[in-house]
Parts: C-alpha cells; structure tokens; sequence
C-alpha cells in the first residue's frame, strides 16, 4: 500500500484502502499517547498552521496535540469568517500563511468548499478540519476508528446517525466513510433536517427513532443547534427532545452491545440524556482519545507525500 | 456606404427565403436582395456562409453605470457583437438602477457609439427595492423596452399586482426575476443530491415556480404582459405552456447553460454558480422541448459578467451569474442546431423574432428597406472558447476549452460591420 | 546473493548461543536484564534469544518489541513514500533495568541511534548493551556493539541480508549490487 495523497481534503475522495491504511497506521499511534515521554521525533522541524475560521476547541486541541506528539511546531491561526469576508479573502490570508514556509495547513471554516480553494492556491499540504456542512473527515476516521476498535469490524455493522443531517459535515464524512467500509447506515433526524435526495449516498432515511434503536449496533447522535429553531426546521427543542432525544428509557430495546457516540461538544438533555452520554454504551471519550491518534496518522502519511527528496536510510 | 454579401444562403422565415442570394446594403438599409447583384462598393464573399436577421438578446447585464470594472456598454457591445447579437436588452440592476430618466438617457447616450443597439430595460420598482412602482411612463418615454427588477424577484405580491396593471396603459412586458427570496434563502445551487453531498445550501425549483404561478394568476385577475425570464426547470416550462393553452399574454425565455449544463458539473467552481441555478439534466430536456415546441420564445444569455474578486471566492459567497454573449450561438448551433433539434428557422425565430416581438422592437428582417441588422454565420467552423480571447470584461465562463460547431463570421449594425472575423 | 559460509540456520544458532552466553557472563543480575528487538529481523533475533537464555539461565527474560520508523533521522528527506509502521510493544517498565537492545545487521548506527532516542523516550534504563548477529562496518556514528555474533567486511556496493525462518530459511546472505 502507498499512500498519496498530498492533502486530506474529504473522505468521498479517498478509496476503501486509503481509509483502511490510516486506520492501521492509527493503531501505531496510539500507543505513543500512553507513554511516559509522549512524544515521537518524527515531523521535527515542521512547521504547522492550525488555521481556525470558525470557533472549535476539541478539533483544534486535538490537531494541536497531534502535531506537538510528532515533534512538529504548530502555530495556531484563529480567524473568524465574519473578518475574513471584510476586506482579506482566504486566499489572501493562505498566501500569506504560506509566504510563511509552512508545511502544512489544517483548515477550519464555515463555507464548504473552503479546504479545496486553499488546496488550489496553494503548494504545501492541506488537510480538512471541517468545511461547512461540506466534510469533516479526520472525524469520520475517528469515528470509523471507534468502531472498529471496539466491534472488531464495520462491515456489515448498521450504524445510525441522528439529528440535524442537513447542516452536518459529521454526517456527510461519516457516512462516506462507513459505507466505504460496508456499514449499513441509516439517518434519522426530523424531515426538515434530512436533506434533499441524500439516499444517493447510499443510505436509508428514517424518522423513527424507536423503530431503529432495536436494530442498531452504533448510534452517532449529532449536535442539534438551538437556532435552527428559529428557521423553523423544528417548533421547539421540547418537541426535538421527544421525537429524537437518545434517552435511557428509548434504549431499552437496544442491543446489549451498543455503541453511543456523539462528536461533541454534546448537548446534555437535548439531543443525548446526561445518563446515556455517561452510561455504558458510550464510546465519547474513547472518541477523543482516538481522535489524537487518527489525526497524528494523517499528519504522518500527508507529510511524507508534502516532502519532496527521497533518501533510502541505511541501517 | 455600400457592402455587398454575395453567393450567401439567407435564411429568413419571416421572409419565406432559404436560399442562396446577394444582398446589398447601402445607407444602413437593405437595398435588395436577390440572384446577380452588382456594386462598385464593398464586397463579401458568402459562399458557404449562412446569412440571419440580426440576432438579439433580450437579456443581458452590462453594468453600467455603477459596475464598470466587470463590463461597460462599449466592452459588453463588442462581446455581443461578437457573438452576432446586434441588439441586447440591458438588465437595470446598475448602480444607480434603471428607474429614472436620466439613467435611460445616460445608457443610450453611451450606446450611440457601441457595436449594437441597446434596448434598456427599466426597473419595476424604484431604486429596484421592491416597495414602490417606478415611473413607468416616464422611463418609457426615454426609451425602456419593458420592466424588471431582475436580481432580486417581487416579493410584494400588492406591488407586483399594480406594476401589471399599470403597465397595460403601455403595452410593455414585465419580466420579472422569478425567485421567492424566502424559498430560496441563501441557497447557492439546485437543491439536489449534489447540493446535499456538497453541502452547499440549496436553491428548490418551487423558489421560481411558486413566482411563476403567482405572477400568471395575478395577469389572469388583473391583465398585463408577462415574460418569464431564464426558465431553468422542467415544472417552469409546463407552467408557461399551461398559461399558454388558456391563451394568457405569457411568453418565456431560457439560456444555454440550462441544457447543457447542470447540477453535477457544479463542483464548488464559482463560474458555475448563477440564479437560478443550474438543474438536472431532465430540467434540460424540457427546456429544450419547450424551445422547440415554441413555449419558450426566446433563447438569451442572461450574461452577467462579475470581476475576479467577486468570482475567485468561496463558493458561498461568490457573485451569482455567468458571461454568456460570445458562446451563445456556438452553444445553439452545436448542441441544437447540428444535432438536428431546432432547424435554422426556429433558432431565429428564438434569437431573432421572439425577443423583438417580446421587447417591442421593429425586426423587418431580410427585406428589401429593411434596417441592415445581420448576422453572419459558418455553421461548420469548429472552435475552441479560449479565456484570452474573450471579448468581455469579465471572464467568468463555465465553457473556457469547450469546444464548438458553428461560429458568427460578421455582424452588421444599421449597415455597418461592428464584427468581422479575421480571415486569414 | 550468495550465503555467507558456515552461517546457515545452524550457524546462526550457534552464534546467537555464543552471544548469551556472554551477555550473562558480563551481567551478573540476570533478573534485572531485558530485551529488546528492532523490527523486523532484531525482533525475530531477540525472540530467539529469550529461548536460549531460558535455556542458559532458567530465566524468562521479558521482551520487547520497537519499530523505530519514527525516530528515523532522514523523514524529511523521504519525499514520497515513507516507511510503513510496525507494531512498538514493550510490556515492561524499562526504567533501571539492564536492556539488551538486538538487531540483526549493525551498519551506519542510524539505526541504533533511533532506537536509543525511543527506548529513552519510554524512562531511564540503567544500561542499555547492544548485540547484534552481523557487524559490517561502515559507522556513520560513534556507536560500537557489545556483543557481535560476526564480523563481516564488506564494502559498500555490498548488502548484508540476514534471513530468518520466520520469512524462509535461515541464512546469512552477501548482495553485490
Ligand atoms: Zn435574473
């Protein structure tokens, strides 16, 4: 297996074996976070650029740790959109961040499409750290990860993600991911939050949580935000809670293997229950923790394509 | 002056001519056209060439005033003229709008000296803000062809209701910009499979149809002359053809990016990103159907050149709109004309006729004392649409390194060549 | 490729028996020792050596298993292409304890210089030794092995490819490139 992909921009453009790669060289990776010196010197002398457009404190920790645990220099860029739109554009600023010399860039930012721009524009290595409601795909890998850790396998696994699909790139990179690795997976949300036409990603659409839960080996809960009420995607968070809320008493029938995941920052008592966020089922900190990993993978594998000599090491 | 077209099929089905003729214009005028004609003046060769009533576009933005730095009317003449049209509508979305006197006196001052006519298009409302009627009759006095706020769609339905029945009293089309801004909420493509995979927010057809459907009711209840601009979807050609088959004062237009371009190609490239949007493929074949079964009178460009900056953006927020002027043509001919879909007659009827009858403007066509408005074209000439060769300001087309069949050698305006290709 | 005399799979049991032998006449605390392979081959080597030290002492040494692909001097320079990581396993506290670091073929010191870099990156052993089953020659670095299985001079258009029976059959091999 080669990898070669210069940047990480989605998972709709990545093969089934390019997931499977980064997932193995993941496990590789987690180790070095329970070491006494957590830190490897792989990426030393790097340089690079967190740049954030958009509020995220766990994507942009989590890169951040990444980056430190591979030795590289990381530098954290945070903008908001709003101040980019007035005057620099974000190729502007990339340019610049690039006058730089820097080696890589991960990018967050609230328009979709934004990672592939600044890919376009500039020469160092891109990755994605959430475009829009476009793609998010170092979640999606992490998530994938999770899964695979604690079941062994995703084919043939029926994994539901629930809430908000429309304004989601949790959902979009998920389910690019899952059904590349043969997961069966179904979203469930409110009609006015499934988007147009989304079965031609090749997943179901429901909007019956509880004829679903039973039939579940995964649930992925998304974040709901309290806004969309007031464009009227749902009447009140009240109604949201009854019709989607992942409550104890709505898994009751659930397999006794369930996984509950959620991408975080969760809302507790919206769209998941405190109980079930901290109960037995729930994989979230595992989550986090293997986010370091898969993200420390993908540095890994995007930096040796950035680079350009080769220089075969003589033991 | 004096040019004469010699050994050149003219096609003129207001003419009932498909042959091969001279045609002799002298004084902007056409002076005859028949077998044999002799001059001491100018000659063009037109073996193997195909001679048209000039072609207009009823639809076209120039920017001017207000937004020079995308197109002026000089720079967008040369465009159209270079793509055959002879006469363009201009949209009055300019900055200030098209909504007083001095702005109509100030575009056709300046057109005077372009390569084509320019038939302004006033605003429906003042300052194009959608809350008060502008001074129709004052703007048709200074020269508009008809109203639009095109843009931005008439949310107000009370308005929208008095702008029809107030220009009866004129006798000119309003042709309203079809989009429910409250459907189409910050929709940036066709709200579709591509739109959900992209994550880019979506624009449903019902945000023109539910327009379309208002607006027809409301010329139904309270008269009016309605022309339906850019058509995009399937549901707006059935609309238009019902208005029709109740015998409503309702025509229609649509451009070529419509059919041959279409949601999937969209790819957060900005030059594909226009209002409305570009569809499915099964929008296109209605459309195409309804230029051939007439219900869509009027092929246009809706050329809407946007500079760079405003282009070379996220797709979000890039501008809306696309240049349409120099491809036009070739886009009909090879994707309509050579696959044998629409004949030459009907092409002209929607490049030529339609949008005069539309916009109120004399078209006597190929005739002897008629204005010299021509077109001249090589239907087999092959193409390539190159970025350094556009005319236009603005370069934001989806069709740079299409290549295409059919290519306008010359256009002439009240007698003079204001195109000419260079041959070598 | 042609087999090094007298180091076929024998041959090379022999020298690993030699190499114990000598690691715990001159490691007196025998509980204190551990070992510590390189992937690949070093690995192999020093799961080996676990037998013949049980056989010697009596003992289960514990063993450890490091990938050094991340320590590696020269990952800027890759460009495309990087090594494909294996597995880092070291089950035990190497803090204080006397480690015997293996690898199968000692050559630049590129690689035992990683290898110091990681094993410190997981507590402070008291000794680290290194034995290895071919010395080459050709140091890049300042690094000497404790124990050597055998000298084997070569020059650089040379290889050295140690073959073990976990991938085909035992052998030492020379390469002329
Ligand atoms: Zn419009």
């Amino acid at each position: 297996m080669e990898w070669k992909h210069k940047h990480l921009l989605t998972i709709e453009q990545l093969s089934k074996e390019d997931i499977e790669y980064i997932l193995e060289t993941a496990v590789s990776f987690k180790e070095i976070s329970v070491r006494s010196v957590k830190k490897v010197p792989t990426l030393r002398g790097k340089t690079i650029v967190n740049f954030f457009c958009e509020p995220s404190t766990r994507t942009r920790m989590s890169f951040e740790l990444a980056a430190k645990r591979l030795s590289a220099d990381m530098l954290n860029v945070v903008s908001s959109s709003s101040s980019l739109s007035k005057g620099e554009s974000l190729k502007d600023t990339a340019r610049n961040i690039e006058a730089m010399k820097v080696d890589m860039i991960i990018i967050r930012h609230s328009m979709p499409g934004s990672a592939q721009l600044l890919a376009d524009c500039v020469s160092c290595s891109v990755i994605n750290a959430g475009d829009g409601p476009h793609e998010h795909p170092t979640q999606g890998l992490l998530d994938a990860y999770t899964i695979k850790e604690k079941k062994g396998r995703i084919q043939g696994l029926k994994v539901l993600i629930v809430g908000d699909i429309a304004h989601s790139r949790v959902a979009r990179s998920n389910i690019w991911t899952l059904k590349k690795l043969g997961a069966d997976v179904t979203v469930v949300g409110p009609s006015t939050l499934i988007p147009a036409e989304i079965e031609k990603m090749g997943v179901n659409v429901s909007y019956y949580l509880d004829e679903e839960i039973p039939k579940a080996d995964v649930i992925n809960i998304l974040r709901i935000q309290r806004e969309r009420q007031d464009r009227n995607f749902f009447p009140t968070l009240r109604e949201y809670i009854q019709l989607f809320g992942v409550s104890e008493a709505r898994l009751k029938n659930a397999k006794k293997d369930l996984l509950i995941m959620h991408p975080g920052p969760a809302n507790r008592g919206v769209e998941i229950d405190p109980a079930v966020a901290d109960g037995p089922y729930s994989v979230i900190l595992d989550q986090v923790t293997n986010g370091i990993a898969v993200r420390m993978a993908v540095l890994y594998l995007v930096s040796s394509v950035g680079s350009s000599k080769k220089v075969k090491m003589k033991s | 002056m004096t040019c004469l077209i010699k050994n050149v099929t003219v096609v003129d089905p207001k003419n009932k001519i498909h042959g091969t003729m001279d045609v002799l214009v002298k004084d902007g005028k056409i002076a005859d056209v028949k077998k044999g004609l002799q001059t001491d003046g100018d000659v063009v060769e037109g073996k193997g060439r195909v001679l048209v009533p000039g072609l207009v576009d009823m639809h076209v933005h120039l920017r001017e005033p207000g937004c020079e730095g995308a197109e002026t009317i000089d720079s967008g003449c040369r465009a159209a003229a270079k793509g055959g049209f002879t006469g363009v509508a201009c949209m009055p979305n300019t900055t200030p709008p098209i909504d007083s006197a001095g702005t109509v006196r100030y575009i056709l001052e300046k057109a005077k000296s372009s390569a084509c006519r320019v038939f302004p298009v006033g605003t429906i409302s003042k300052e194009r803000a959608g809350k008060e009627l502008a001074p129709f009759g004052e703007l048709i006095e200074n020269g508009v062809y008809g109203f639009t706020d095109d843009g931005s769609g008439v949310m107000d339905s009370g308005l929208m209701r008095r702008a029809l029945e107030y220009s009866k009293m004129f006798n000119k089309a309003l042709m309203p910009h079809e989009e429910d801004e409250l459907l189409s909420a910050h929709g940036a493509m066709h709200e579709g499979g591509v739109s959900t995979r992209l994550g880019i927010p979506g624009i449903p057809r019902a945000a023109e149809e539910c327009m379309m459907e208002r607006d027809i009711r409301l010329v139904k209840c309270f008269g009016g002359r309605l022309h339906i601009t850019h058509v995009s979807t399937k549901g707006g050609v059935e609309i238009i053809r019902q208005a029709k088959a109740e015998g409503l004062p309702v025509t229609g237009e649509s451009a070529p990016h419509y059919w041959t371009l279409f949601d999937k190609d969209v790819n957060f490239n900005t030059n594909f990103k226009m209002y409305p949007p570009l569809r499915t493929p099964e929008d296109g074949e209605a459309i195409i159907e309804g230029l051939k079964d007439g219900t869509l009178d009027a092929i246009v460009t809706d050329h809407a050149p946007h500079a760079e900056a405003n282009k070379d953006v996220e797709y979000n927020v890039a501008a809306f709109g696309i240049i349409g002027l120099e491809t036009s043509l070739g886009l009909v001919l090879t994707t309509l004309y050579h696959k044998k879909i629409l004949d030459l007659e009907a092409i002209i009827e929607r490049m030529s006729y339609g949008p005069c009858r539309i916009l109120g403007v004399e078209n006597q066509g190929i005739a002897k004392g008629a204005d010299a408005h021509l077109t001249l074209i090589d239907l087999e000439k092959e193409w390539i649409v190159k970025k350094e060769e556009i005319v236009s300001k603005s370069k934001n087309s989806p069709f740079i390194g299409w290549s295409l069949k059919g290519q306008v050698v010359g256009t002439m305006v009240n007698g003079i060549w204001t195109y000419q290709i260079n041959d070598d | 490729m042609k087999q090094i005399n007298g180091l076929d799979k024998k041959g090379i049991q022999r020298l690993l028996v030699r190499m114990a032998h000598e690691i715990v006449e001159q490691n007196e605390d025998v509980d204190n020792l551990a070992i510590i392979g390189i992937q690949t081959g070093g690995a192999h080597l020093a799961t080996r050596m676990i037998g013949v030290l049980k056989d010697i002492t009596g003992k289960e040494l514990p063993l450890g298993i490091l990938d050094i692909s991340l320590y590696r001097d020269d990952f800027a320079e890759l460009g495309e292409g990087h090594p494909q990581l294996k597995a880092t396993d070291i089950p035990f506290d190497v803090g204080g304890k006397d480690i015997i670091l293996v690898d199968d073929v000692l050559f630049t010191g590129r690689t035992i210089r990683a290898a110091l870099d990681a094993i410190v990156d997981f507590g402070r052993p008291k000794v680290i030794q290194l034995a290895v089953l071919v010395d080459r020659g050709h140091r890049e670095f300042p690094i000497k092995a404790d124990f050597v299985g055998k000298n084997i001079p070569t020059s650089l258009q040379q290889e050295i490819y140690v073959r073990l029976k976990e991938e085909a059959d035992d052998g030492v091999f020379l390469i002329e490139k």
